[in-house]
């Protein structure tokens, strides 16, 4: 995960991108991160557009339990508890 | 098992051997979803899927009693789902094998095209803002559905745990028996292909 952080160049940031907004950089490594952050355009953007992915998947609609699996398991339950 | 289970999980546990319909109808309208969305990945077929995931309520029940405690009770009704859908799918012999979680480890992927970035390792394109007004329209979700879709087994899996399903790392690499590392990897890469299939959606003409 170190790599060159001495010199993190935009190619490197959006590899770290992931270990940064898990909070798995080390305080030296989110130091440089954001470094570079403050002074880069291009890569602002780009956390940014990460940022709102996360979001957008987070909004992806689950499917509700259909009615028949709902029964059949009513069923297997009221089975299981006269055991 | 107080010590370990969320009280939350504990309760719940109560309620169930206590033979309490309702909370068993609780705990799957909130996991039934996550479960088929995993099974669907181990099977060929939404019908098999449903069938794995009856079976694994049928066990829930039957090892309710004997349920430790030493993982959260999600943790373990997701262990009881994927050694259910790994034996079905070996049934099938159509899934695909679980195996392909290493085989996809192989080679660097980079997060974006080299070719947007110049010798030095800088924005040679810069990404350009997303406007803001067509992020949250039906078709850019669809876009991002079927690129999730489009993704390797193993990123789709953990993508779909960890952004989808909103599940923590840790419940993630334990359900699906990976690495810190490669959990991050996974995540990383699942990610950084939604984002290029939205830039790439997003910088078209409306």
């Amino acid at each position: 995960m170190s790599i060159g952080l001495a010199h993190l160049n935009c190619l490197e940031l959006v590899e770290l991108v992931t270990a940064y907004l898990e909070g798995e950089l080390s305080s030296g490594e989110r130091k440089r991160f954001e470094a570079h952050l403050s002074a880069c355009d291009g890569c602002t953007t780009y956390v940014e557009q990460m940022r709102r992915t996360i979001e957008l998947t987070g909004t992806l609609r689950m499917d509700d339990v259909s009615r028949e699996a709902e029964e059949a398991l009513r069923d297997a339950f009221r089975d299981w508890k006269g055991r | 098992m107080q010590q370990l289970l969320s009280q939350q999980d504990a309760k719940l546990v109560e309620r169930l051997r206590a033979g309490d319909e309702e909370a068993f109808m609780e705990l799957i309208r909130g996991l039934n979803p996550s479960l088929l969305r995993v099974a669907r990945m181990f099977v060929p077929t939404a019908a098999l899927a449903e069938d794995v995931v009856q079976e694994t309520w049928l066990a829930v029940l039957k090892g309710i009693d004997r349920f430790e405690g030493r993982s959260s009770l999600k943790t373990w009704i997701f262990r009881i789902l994927t050694n259910t859908a790994k034996t079905r799918g070996e049934r099938e012999r159509r899934s695909v094998p679980f195996s392909a979680l290493d085989t996809e480890e192989g080679g660097f992927e980079p997060a974006v095209e080299r070719s947007r970035f110049t010798g030095t390792g800088h924005w040679a394109v810069l990404p350009r803002a997303w406007p803001e007004d067509r992020l949250l329209a039906k078709e850019t979700l669809s876009v991002v559905e079927r690129a999730i879709e489009r993704l390797p087994l193993s990123q789709q899996q953990v993508i779909t745990l960890r952004d989808v399903e909103g599940w923590t790392a840790d419940e993630v690499r334990n359900a699906l028996a990976l690495s810190e590392t490669n959990q991050r990897v996974l995540l990383h890469r699942g990610r950084a292909k939604v984002r290029r299939a939205l830039e790439q959606y997003l910088s078209e003409e409306q």
